[in-house]
């Protein structure tokens, strides 16, 4: 009785058009890009509630890791997302995450740079190295696919022969003294909301080591970075002008450059955002490990887009979201680690993650075809 | 103040050896529809390149209300207030309505530094545009490929008049359509033009440019044969000046023959 006088309220408004059919929250939400990402997470959980739940996956400790190793992937993802709804690719994060490495552990190990500095650095010359991918890519028209793919060997390439010729070796170790005191460094490694877990030991709810310290010791500075970037980049997607470009340049390049979108610029920006994020994950975990290795990175590259695949983003641009790439990367990374909790073997991960991206693309594919041709 | 709202005198527009425009002139008053008609070839591409500000002329001069005129980029045409509407239409389906309608000047709000694009207000001006034409959007944030063709044409003519088009150029607004769907369009162009905005419709339809026209310009190989008051030219006539026209006569004398010896 009360629905009904309310629909005649609304009558004028535009919203409320009475043929526009009554639609349920669910359907909505079918509409989203993220849905699948989202449920397959949820479907993940499940299976390894059931699987391991009794195991020490659900731990606190557990969680925490494979959290962490879900947000060093988000953190690639997300920016692979961004630069795939803009209408291209990047295959170069993986080598711009060993690069970025040693770009901060030979100045500050070999050349005697501080720590801040080095970082700077390494950002620095990942702010280039986009820039150049993405001018390349904008002013020959040639695929991105190409064009990193090319960048893939460079720097993987450069990365192994700057540091060979500087060290003499593939790896740069030593760099686990130099972060204390550091103004910069503890932003890539410092654990957060330690007291939480302290209190939690003292309550004896976590696990303790046997001096009575609690085995999980905080949040690690990679998940923190992980939601900074999935809330940044959705709310540029959403709420910006500069997010419904980067929708219009991959949805159709003509088309935006003639209403005035600068698809250019708006591509660069974004090749500068995937090195970026390279960065950032390549400083989480040199720090976190004390040391640089020539080879790190490699593959992520395909994680990274794989993760955004699965996060309902479309190979040919114009759609998907930055959650549903964290989503993509959360069932990656849970999966990664869960499966040591299982009896199943590892070597089966590979499998599952090229399983979960075939039957992504297929179903990223049916909802394309319903958005565009419900008529 | 000139009594015309846009001029191009003597156009001319080579490509190397080629010359893909010569001499051709056109002029429009406020409210009026001038129909640019030829066959494929006859320069019409090259023209509205030159009218968007794609191309320059080598030679010849456009004037626009009364001051002489130089397009450095489409986007200074644009701000001039000749707003040109391409076949591709320049839409992306995979794109709501909205966001459609506001690409590239999305209406912003808050703070300066923290300014958003204010998506309530895109959606309400999107739908208010819609509706003035007859075409109930029913919600807004629906991605545009699941409009019809004629709705997506009248999307993008209306975007180009809610930012301020003075000049509307239109590219075979009507070659992809069905009969209806054309019909739909066309009245919408009249529509603008009542309102005081000149429009160049670009067709090689003499059927769906008849009727809407006040002028009639044709382009045969690169030259104007001359721009004719509707009052002036036949539609028939209007036919047979077009490259094809000719060969459709051909053709139907030949039709004829050969149903005579069989």
């Amino acid at each position: 009785m009360s629905d009904k006088s309310k629909s005649i309220e609304n009558k004028t408004d535009f919203n409320q058009d009475e043929r526009l059919k009554k639609v349920s929250k669910l359907r909505l939400l079918l509409n989203r890009p993220e849905l699948g990402a989202l449920g397959g997470a949820i479907l993940v959980f499940i299976f390894f509630g059931i699987v391991a739940g009794d195991t020490g996956m659900f731990s606190a400790y557990g969680v925490l890791n494979f959290l962490d190793v879900s947000a060093n992937l988000g953190i690639i993802a997300i920016a692979a997302a961004m630069l795939m709804i803009g209408g291209e690719f990047d295959l170069s994060i993986g080598s711009m995450i060993g690069f970025a490495g040693i770009c901060i552990a030979i100045p500050a190990i070999y050349w005697g740079w501080p720590l801040w500095m080095s970082i700077i650095f390494a950002f620095s010359m990942a702010v280039i190295i986009g820039y150049f991918n993405g001018i390349l890519v904008v002013k020959t028209g040639l695929p991105s696919f190409i064009v990193t793919l090319a960048m893939l060997f460079i720097l993987r390439g450069a990365t192994l022969a700057i540091t060979r010729l500087i060290t003499g070796r593939t790896q740069v170790p030593g760099l686990r003294v130099l972060i204390e005191n550091d103004p910069l460094a503890w932003i890539f490694a410092t654990d957060t909301f330690k007291w939480v877990f302290t209190w939690l030991g003292s309550m004896n709810l976590i696990t303790l080591r046997t001096d009575g310290t609690p085995l999980a010791t905080g949040i690690p500075p990679s998940v923190i970075w992980f939601i900074f970037l999935a809330i940044i980049s959705t709310w540029i997607l959403m709420k910006t002008r500069y997010g419904n470009w980067i929708f219009a340049s991959g949805g159709d390049k003509n088309g935006a450059n003639n209403v005035g979108v600068p698809v250019g610029r708006v591509k660069i920006s974004l090749f500068i955002g995937t090195a970026v994020a390279a960065t950032i994950f390549a400083t989480i975990q040199v720090l976190d490990a004390g040391s640089a290795d020539t080879m790190r990175g490699t593959l992520k590259e395909l994680e990274a887009i794989a993760a955004a695949v699965v996060g309902g983003c479309l190979l040919t641009g114009g759609y998907g979201s930055a959650i549903g790439a964290a989503f993509g990367a959360l069932i990656f990374g849970t999966v990664s680690m869960g499966i040591f909790y299982t009896d199943v073997d590892t070597d089966w991960f590979k499998v599952f993650l090229g399983a979960m991206m075939l039957i992504a693309v297929i179903f990223n594919n049916y909802i394309r075809r319903k958005v565009t041709e419900s008529k | 103040m000139s009594e015309y709202l846009i001029e191009f005198n003597n156009i001319s527009k080579f490509f190397g050896k080629v010359i893909a425009l010569k001499d051709v002139t056109m002029k429009l008053k406020k409210g009026e529809i001038m129909c640019l008609l030829g066959d494929n070839g006859a320069g019409k591409s090259t023209l509205i390149k030159t009218l968007a500000g794609v191309h320059k002329p080598d030679e010849g001069e456009i004037i626009v209300e009364g001051n002489k005129t130089i397009f450095d980029s489409p986007k200074e045409a644009l701000d001039m207030g000749i707003a040109t509407v391409y076949q591709d239409l320049a839409l992306v389906s995979l794109m709501s309505v909205t966001r459609n309608f506001f690409m590239g000047r999305e209406p912003m709000k808050g703070p300066p530094l923290l300014k958003t694009f204010d998506i309530e207000k895109a959606n309400k001006i999107a739908a208010e545009r819609m509706g003035q034409i007859g075409i109930d959007v029913r919600d807004p944030s629906q991605a545009v490929g699941t409009m019809s063709g004629g709705e997506r044409q009248c999307l993008a003519i209306s975007r180009a008049i809610y930012f301020g088009a003075k000049v509307l150029v239109l590219d075979e607004p009507t070659s992809a359509l069905g009969v209806h769907q054309a019909s739909v369009v066309l009245k919408y162009i009249v529509k603008a033009a009542s309102q005081g905005l000149a429009v160049i419709l670009i067709t090689h339809n003499v059927h769906h440019a008849y009727p809407v026209g006040n002028s009639f310009t044709v382009l045969n190989r690169g030259k104007s044969l001359g721009t004719y008051k509707k009052k002036d030219i036949s539609r028939e006539k209007l036919l047979s000046m077009m490259a094809g026209g000719e060969e459709l006569n051909k053709l139907e004398v030949e039709l004829q023959e050969m149903n005579r010896t069989v």
